[in-house]
């Protein structure tokens, strides 16, 4: 991927990995961080992926297919939040939504999982076009109990349908080989395989980010009457984020049904809506990496407080109200600040022996 | 499922009555939700958790204190609207500059504290909580408790009176003008950051008034308020988010469409209230009482 | 382990390294419940000290054997269920898993138990598909399951008149269970269903629900609900005074912690079934007596009994068999060896994996005939071991032939 974005994109896509930092940050700013920072944004992803290459020597792969399947759901989610400015409190219908087509065409229709995988995807993204063109219609919270409304009423559905196992979920869902050959059975040969998928959706993602249409969002994100005025369809561009953001969640969904040989209703509630939000959150909305540290973290910490019961929901808590009080740009957004400021003090202090130093700026 | 023509009058009279005490009891929190959306624009996440907390502080003041329900009645909404005006100074306050989204996501925080915080010390089986009005009314069609009987009374009483100082007294125009132009408001001397944390406070109160009803009806569990928040919101956002008349209207509205569900299709009796609120916003954007901002 | 990859292969090294090091007299049993939400007080911290206690007094280093207990919150999802379970399994070495309410979680656990196994033995779930259609090699449902709270409570309740009958029944696959079982008891026993009300679950408000099956006018409303919906059923029906206008309530799932949260004025004359009670006899008691004192004074439910019976048989086989590496071969013991301990007496465990042992029949006590806090229930009816369980031969098991 580093090569293909290299040449077309490197005055647009600069702009954008740099914008992304936090809405606040003046364009002025923008652009003179855009230069190294693009380069810093493909070291860190190809660190990323060499440390998630050697990463099941340590740790345990079912456990980095969970982290994997989540921050791709949070990617999905950043999309549409960090990049549109659409608060969707609904996305756990495609995530839960594509799990459940996945579990039914795995275990019942027999299908192998690389028809299932992106048959499930696709149906959740005409999920997501259906619900998305009922959403865009309205802004702001108005948007959030739209979606909030419609996953809800997707939840009763799962409840009730004969194919979903109503409470106890699709069970079993056989982990078949792809293409006769990858044993997916095989823990370690299924991290592989949905580190590839991670991959290929976060990269398509990345791709979306730094393409002229993924400008326009960001364009709606900022100033959507000035994107209208500037003779943008501003609803086609929202409707094709909202599906796209669907699919990719529905991608993430189907993953996990067949890595875990489970769909369940946690991933179509609410709470599941809540929790994606928190990743992103945590992580830093509209930073590319944001959500894939933010899952890492969230899974991470219920993982490793599984045996504290309701203390998981204290920690959660207080994780969300010290983010949102205190960093709010997330881990990474932070971290991007952090180093943004070093390098300015650096340029400041190269510069000029004249002039006041810059005041460290508490956004 | 659908036994349209098996339900008789009677039953059906009897539905009606049994959704409007429900319906009372979303009109008092939607309107808590309100009230506190209208003026500080934050979505309150908290409110089931506050609701859930008025409860608790009725049972530990009747049972560590002795005070009893008509007490705890008074009591319990000022203990709970103190710790909203705690929340509200200490932490809302640096959100208001932001997008609604933060502070949304803030009381969400929160509220998981407050749940975590009351299943770890008093587990989520629940706690009973004595009727203080046993007995009831055969009123022909149906069985009616005393105790339900009071709570729509209640409800009716403090909705309608918080609707009367909104929109007919001068603090409610004070208040009203506040939401529009807060700064216009301030330059005519009058304290608005102090008017905003007593109207949170007021609608966190409101949400502690609700639990201290829902006491003896319901078990006194730290879960109880975590669903119910999802239809409170939907309630508001069918009535127009910040009006009112709205939520006061819409929370009777649909406890009893629910009641009527739960007649007709029992099992989609927590969904209709989301196929509402979906048809509503797709017809009219800014709910039924709203006005478009 | 597969080798497609080179990587693949390493790690698959690596596990195996990890592994190397359990030596054979180690045995690490897993605890897995609900440990924060709504089960959490009948099951919960209170099955992790039962299953200390009973590993304490099997004295496992008399018996040459290293016994490590670890415990997890399934929070009633039975994604968390599973996926702590596989890691227990596959990671940290775990040979055995206990407890397990919630049937779609220990559904879960079941399946992936047979995959990798290991042991798994239920005493906190209520379906009774665990001995049927998915019964396993490697699985036993320990303490009861629905078919026998409904064969137990609606028996009962036929032959002493209730005939007619009206069930509000919880909306999910348990639910549907509790109230299938039962009417299929009712009405082999000559009893009739009159109808019935699905309700959302989790509910609040029940009144709709209880106005519509007091305008049914059956004798008997069956609660197929658990938990929470069924303390709010049961509270909502005494305050719409159901019971005064002639109905009986009868819970087909309730358990002590139920019953003290509702406080006896409520629950007093309520009919159903359970396992195990602690005030029943002197060992029970004794029993209950260590375990308030390290639970701030809660007394144990029959979950917490039968996951001490269940540890307590499940070491006899391990010390028996010497290994706890091959889980179908430990549960063929179990099932060859009687059981016996000081809670659950004598009993046996089925080829289908059902334990089987007597059940009864208790009514709530009226809050004057109560002694105190905890002391709820008079045995009604004791039914006998040879009744208390669905019939081999009807539970579709694959493992019966």
């Amino acid at each position: 991927m580093t090569e293909s974005t290299a040449s077309p994109s490197a005055a647009t896509g600069s702009t954008a990995t740099s914008s992304a930092n936090s809405s606040a940050s003046s364009s002025a700013e923008s652009r003179a961080a855009s230069a190294p920072l693009l380069t810093a944004g493909r070291i860190a992803f190809l660190a990323f992926l060499a440390l998630a290459l050697v990463a099941p020597l340590f740790l345990y792969p079912v456990f980095l297919v969970k982290v994997l399947c989540f921050a791709l759901f949070a990617c999905a989610f950043n999309l549409l939040v960090g990049y549109v400015g659409l608060l969707s409190f609904g996305h756990a219908m495609f995530f839960g939504g594509a799990s459940y087509f996945c579990g039914h065409m795995l275990k019942v229709w027999g299908w192998p999982p690389e028809l299932a995988i992106p048959a499930a995807a696709l149906a959740a993204g005409a999920m997501g076009l259906v619900v998305g063109a009922l959403a865009i219609r309205r802004q702001g919270i108005y948007f959030a109990m739209v979606t909030l409304a419609l996953a809800q009423m997707f939840y009763f559905f799962a409840l009730q349908a004969p194919f979903t196992g109503g409470e106890d979920g699709i069970q079993a869902i056989p982990r078949t080989p792809i293409l006769g050959v990858i044993e997916t059975a095989n823990d370690t040969t299924l991290y592989y395989v949905v580190l590839a998928i991670f991959t290929a959706g976060f990269l398509l993602i990345y791709r979306t980010i730094h393409s002229p249409f993924g400008q326009v969002l960001k364009a709606i994100r900022e100033n959507e009457p000035r994107a209208i005025s500037l003779g943008y369809a501003v609803d086609r561009y929202k409707l094709l984020a909202f599906t796209l953001s669907a699919t990719l969640a529905g991608l993430a969904g189907a993953t996990k049904a067949l890595a875990f040989q489970l769909a369940s209703l946690t991933d179509v509630a609410w709470q599941m809506s809540g929790e994606v939000v928190l990743m992103t959150l945590v992580g830093g909305m509209g930073t590319v990496f944001g959500p894939v540290v933010g899952a890492a973290v969230i899974v991470t910490m219920q993982n490793y407080l599984a045996g504290f019961g309701e203390w998981v929901l204290v920690t959660q808590g207080v994780i969300f109200v010290v983010v949102v009080l205190l960093f709010r740009r997330g881990i990474v957004g932070e971290a991007m600040a952090f180093a943004e400021r070093r390098r300015r003090r650096r340029e400041d202090a190269d510069a000029a022996a004249a002039g006041e130093p810059e005041p460290a700026a508490t956004h | 499922m659908l036994e349209l023509i098996g339900v008789s009058p009677q039953m059906l009279f009897g539905q009606l009555m049994l959704g409007l005490i429900n319906g009372a009891f979303y009109a008092v929190l939607s309107l808590g939700l309100a009230v506190i959306f209208g003026l500080l624009n934050v979505i309150n996440f908290t409110h089931g958790a506050q609701y859930m907390m008025g409860a608790f502080v009725a049972y530990i003041l009747l049972v560590v204190f002795g005070v009893p329900y008509w007490g705890a009645l008074v009591l319990a909404p000022v203990i709970v609207g103190a710790v909203g005006i705690v929340i509200e100074r200490t932490m809302l306050r640096r959100l208001y500059h932001l997008d609604h989204l933060y502070g949304l996501l803030l009381t969400f925080g929160l509220a998981l504290i407050i749940e975590g915080l009351f299943r770890a010390r008093y587990g989520v089986s629940g706690q009973p909580y004595p009727n203080p009005l046993p007995g009831g009314t055969n009123l022909g069609f149906m069985f009616l408790p005393t105790y339900r009987g009071w709570v729509v009374v209640a409800s009716l009483v403090v909705c309608f009176g918080t609707w009367l100082v909104i929109e007919r007294t001068k603090l409610g125009s004070y208040l009203r003008a506040a939401t529009e132009r807060p700064d216009l408001v301030q330059a005519f001397g009058i304290n608005v950051p102090l008017m905003i944390t007593l109207t949170y406070g007021f609608g966190v109160a409101l949400a502690g008034f609700a639990g201290v009803l829902a006491a003896p009806i319901y078990q006194v569990s730290p879960l109880m308020g975590a669903n119910l928040i999802i239809v409170v919101f939907a309630v508001v956002v069918i009535g127009g988010m910040g009006s009112i008349l709205g939520a006061i209207v819409t929370g009777y509205a649909l406890g009893i469409v629910e009641g009527l569900t739960k007649v007709f299709y029992p099992e989609a009796s927590n969904t209709v209230i989301f196929v509402v609120m979906a048809i509503v916003l797709l017809l009219k954007p800014a709910g039924l009482f709203g006005t478009a901002k | 382990m597969m080798k497609r990859t080179l990587l693949a292969g390493l790690s698959a090294v690596a596990l195996a390294a990890a592994s190397g090091a359990a030596a054979q007299t180690e045995v690490t049993i897993g605890v897995l419940n609900d440990q924060s939400g709504l089960y959490s007080d009948l099951t919960g911290q209170g099955s992790v000290w039962a299953a200390r206690k009973a590993i304490e007094d099997f004295d496992p280093a008399a018996h040459g054997l290293e016994v490590e207990l670890v415990f997890a919150d399934h929070q009633n999802k039975p994604d968390v269920g599973s996926s702590v379970a596989r890691q227990w399994y596959d990671v940290d070495g775990v040979d055995m898993i206990v407890d397990v309410p919630t049937s779609s979680v220990a559904l879960a656990v079941n399946e992936l138990t047979r995959e990798r196994n290991k042991v798994f033995l239920s005493s906190g779930a209520a379906t009774s598909d665990l001995t049927g259609k998915a019964c396993s090699p490697n699985t036993v449902h320990w303490t009861y399951d629905t078919w026998s709270l409904a064969n137990g409570t609606g028996k009962a309740i036929v032959e002493t008149g209730g005939e007619s009958w009206f069930f509000i029944t919880a909306d999910y696959a348990f639910g549907h269970a509790l109230e299938r079982d039962t009417s299929a008891v009712v009405e082999a026993n000559g009893g009739e269903v009159v109808g019935t009300v699905r309700h959302p679950f989790p509910g609040s408000d029940f009144s709709s629900f209880l106005l519509q099956a007091q305008a049914s006018g059956a004798e008997i409303i069956g609660l197929a609900n658990a938990g929470g919906d069924t303390v709010n059923t049961v509270k909502q029906a005494a305050e719409f005074g159901i019971v005064q206008s002639g109905q009986s309530l009868a819970a087909l799932l309730m358990f002590l912690t139920d019953v003290h949260a509702l406080g006896l004025d409520v629950a007093q004359g309520l009919i159903f079934t359970e396992a195990w009670y602690w005030d029943l006899n002197d060992a029970n008691r004794a029993f209950a007596e260590e375990f308030a004192a390290a639970n701030n004074g809660q007394h144990p439910t029959m979950v917490h009994a039968g996951v001490y019976s269940a540890v307590t048989h499940y070491l006899k086989a391990i010390a028996e068999v010497g290994s706890a590496e091959d889980g179908a071969a430990v549960v063929a013991a179990m099932k060859e060896m009687p059981t016996n301990d000081r809670l659950f007496g004598e009993g046996e465990i089925r080829q289908d994996g059902r334990k089987i042992h007597d059940m009864y029949l208790f009514e709530v006590k009226a809050p004057e005939e109560s002694q105190g806090p905890w002391d709820y229930y008079t045995l009604r009816a004791t039914i006998p071991a040879a009744e208390a369980f669905r019939p081999l031969a009807e539970g579709e098991c694959p493992l019966v032939n």
